[in-house]
């Protein structure tokens, strides 16, 4: 039946709408488009790769730390299931390692104490304009949400953090400025960030570069996703279920309908 | 509702219930011994799954509400920690937000349907009307909820939106500024977008029943098109249409689950995730898929009055559809011209959404605009003449025959 093709059209041309042009359209189109990497959390079964993320938590802390919040994630979120998974007692260890403003306390006053893992983790500035004056009138973002915050998410990234290059012929760069292909402009107000051996990994990883890159943006769709391996651990039975169920329902309705024919 | 209630009570409780609120007899009038064409096919599917996402969206929205705190100093922390801390927090909100998504989806298969088998048309027009009433709450609906996390696209496209109603001539300030409840987008705002997008489900909820009243009155139009002659040519809608819509809906679900679980933000933009910030203003401001086409018309015309006019000309239009076709026959099957020309609104359609995902620049906008006068050239031009210059096919005597005598309608 002619018909039911062309409503068949119709549901597909649906559905590629929904698809494809919710795609968001990247800021300024001059930027360099990110390598596709392989992500161990891509795909149906994804799950975090546990060292990436206690090495990117150790990039994290000792070198984006500096000028980078990360608000949104608490000391104890580093033991969770699906996450780092630290040991308890790990949590509490690096948690002292931080001092946090507490009180008031009984008289009335602020005072500073050595963080518990129900804390968040300290902002390296006490707010955005202590931020901007120490970092050239640039804002430092927020890097909990960062991979779900920039179209390319995990990819750009790590393209961005990898990426840095010498200014090309032409370009003229104010002090302050760096070149970096994979920023919309071109021009960012972070210095690359990463230089070889710039951490000590534990587990005796050399630290490239490119190691550290990944492990970090490994560590920081965590932070975005902390969810993410419950999710596609859920989603998959679900999507059995529903499977299952649908072909239930497929052959009730043959059977209801046998008589009709 | 159609016709004499077979509702027979058996119990006591029943039969006392039915002598004082015979609800039990309406709801077995209604969804179980409804009489309904048998020929309905999966497009007839999409009323149940509807129905579906407005009652998910309403309880997933009620648990959000619970945790969500309207203020634009906490309201994107508030979203956070409902995707952190609490209990399937994730999971209700991508339910929510995702549901959006598959709502507006169902809803253009739903409307798409209706445009194709012509179920607008007499005695329907009630019925059709109403339809684009829960469309346009829909739209609110959506735009509202889309401000609620108070992100960066929240923020810049409530912007762009409510600006719009700066266009009229005269009040249009005044107008803008009452709407923000201030001079710009900021706590008022919010505070009564949120009271708003709580409210409008519920009015949706009460059109929905007046939908479904209006459609249980004049029945179930059906893929050919004709009316239902016999009690041959329908089935009572339980077992058969329970069934039926019960399998359509858990294939829905499948791919509704897909976006949950493996693509939650995929149709959402990746700028809603920066907390928003009236000094940063995005570099494309995008609303959120389903209300492309709409911006690409907007963007198509060079005035803002006429393009805010225009924009919204194309939903009312809507209402007018029973009145503008004026071909007797029903459905496109039987209508060779129209079925060209209805695949070129589809085209017409997803041409506008792909555009209002683009700049507004260049080639783009001279597309915008081409595909911004078909659109009303469809209804404004195109369906009145059809319905005196086309001929045509034949149509079956009744429903049961082409079923019955499983002659292909081609």
């Amino acid at each position: 039946m002619m018909m039911t093709r062309f409503g068949f059209k119709a549901l597909l041309g649906t559905a590629i709408m929904a698809l494809g042009l919710s795609a968001p359209v990247h800021a300024a189109g001059d930027a360099k488009a990110p390598a596709a990497m392989e992500w161990s959390f891509d795909g149906l079964f994804g799950t975090y790769d546990r060292d990436a993320l206690r090495r990117g938590f150790q990039v994290y802390k000792e070198v984006c730390a500096s000028c980078h919040s990360l608000n949104q994630i608490a000391f104890r979120n580093l033991s969770q299931a699906g996450g780092p998974e630290f040991s308890e007692a790990e949590v509490k260890a690096i948690a002292r390692e931080y001092i946090v403003e507490d009180g008031p306390d009984d008289y009335g006053d602020m005072y500073e104490r050595a963080a518990l893992p129900r804390d968040k983790f300290p902002s390296p500035y006490p707010n955005e304009n202590a931020a901007r004056a120490a970092n050239g009138g640039a804002y430092p973002p927020d890097l909990s949400l960062i991979n779900k915050a920039r179209g390319g998410g995990a990819d750009y990234v790590h393209a961005l953090l990898s990426g840095y290059e010498e200014a090309p012929e032409g370009v003229e760069m104010r002090a302050g400025l760096y070149y970096n292909p994979y920023m919309a402009g071109g021009k960012i107000a972070m210095p690359a960030p990463l230089l070889e051996e710039l951490v000590e990994y534990s587990d005796g990883t050399p630290a490239t570069v490119e190691q550290m890159s990944m492990d970090v943006t490994h560590f920081l769709n965590w932070t975005a996703e902390p969810e993410l391996e419950q999710r596609k651990r859920i989603g998959f039975m679900v999507l059995i279920y529903l499977t299952i169920f649908a072909g239930l329902m497929f052959f009730s309705m043959r059977k209801i309908w046998a008589d009709q024919h | 509702m159609s016709g004499e209630s077979t509702y027979n009570p058996r119990s006591g409780f029943a039969k006392w219930m039915d002598s004082r609120l015979p609800i039990l007899r309406l709801a077995h009038d209604s969804f179980v011994d409804y009489p309904t064409p048998k020929n309905l096919n999966y497009w007839w599917t999409f009323g149940g799954i509807l129905t579906f996402c407005l009652v998910t969206q309403i309880i997933t929205g009620i648990i959000l509400a619970m945790h969500y705190t309207p203020h634009v100093d906490f309201a994107f922390n508030s979203v956070e920690h409902i995707m952190r801390n609490v209990n399937y927090g994730w999971l209700i909100r991508y339910i929510h937000s995702n549901g959006a998504s598959m709502f507006f989806l169902a809803v253009y298969i739903h409307i798409f349907r209706g445009l194709y088998y012509g179920s607008y048309k007499a005695p329907r027009e009630v019925l059709w009307i109403l339809g684009v009433i829960i469309y346009l709450l829909m739209m609110a609906a959506a735009f509202m909820g889309y401000v609620l996390p108070w992100g960066q696209m929240s923020l810049w496209g409530a912007t762009v939106i409510t600006n719009l109603f700066g266009a009229i001539p005269v009040v249009g300030e005044s107008v803008a500024i009452w709407l923000w409840g201030g001079y710009s987008i900021d706590n008022p705002t919010l505070n009564r977008f949120f009271s708003l997008h709580y409210l409008i489900p519920f009015l949706i909820m009460g059109v929905v029943i007046l939908h479904i009243w209006a459609l249980h009155v004049p029945g179930n139009n059906n893929p050919v098109g004709i009316s239902v002659k016999s009690k041959q040519d329908t089935v009572p809608f339980h077992p058969y249409y329970t069934v039926k819509d019960g399998f359509a809906l858990t294939v829905f679900l499948i791919l509704f689950a897909y976006f949950i679980f493996f693509a939650p933000n995929v149709l959402g933009h990746a700028d809603n995730y920066i907390q928003a910030n009236p000094l940063v203003t995005p570099a494309h401001i995008v609303p959120e898929w389903y209300l492309l086409p709409f911006y690409a018309i907007l963007r198509a015309v060079p005035d803002k009055l006429g393009g805010v006019a225009l924009m919204f000309g194309a939903i009312f239009i809507l209402f007018l559809l029973p009145w503008l076709d004026t071909s007797k026959v029903r459905s496109a099957r039987y209508r060779p011209l129209f079925r060209q020309f209805y695949a070129l609104l589809v085209l017409d359609c997803l041409l506008l959404g792909y555009l209002g995902a683009q700049p507004a620049e260049g080639i783009y906008i001279v597309l915008a605009r081409i595909g911004t006068i078909y659109y009303f050239a469809h209804f404004l031009v195109v369906l009145p003449v059809l319905g005196i210059v086309e001929k045509p096919k034949a149509v079956p005597e009744s429903i049961s025959e082409p079923v019955l005598g499983a002659q292909p309608a081609e």
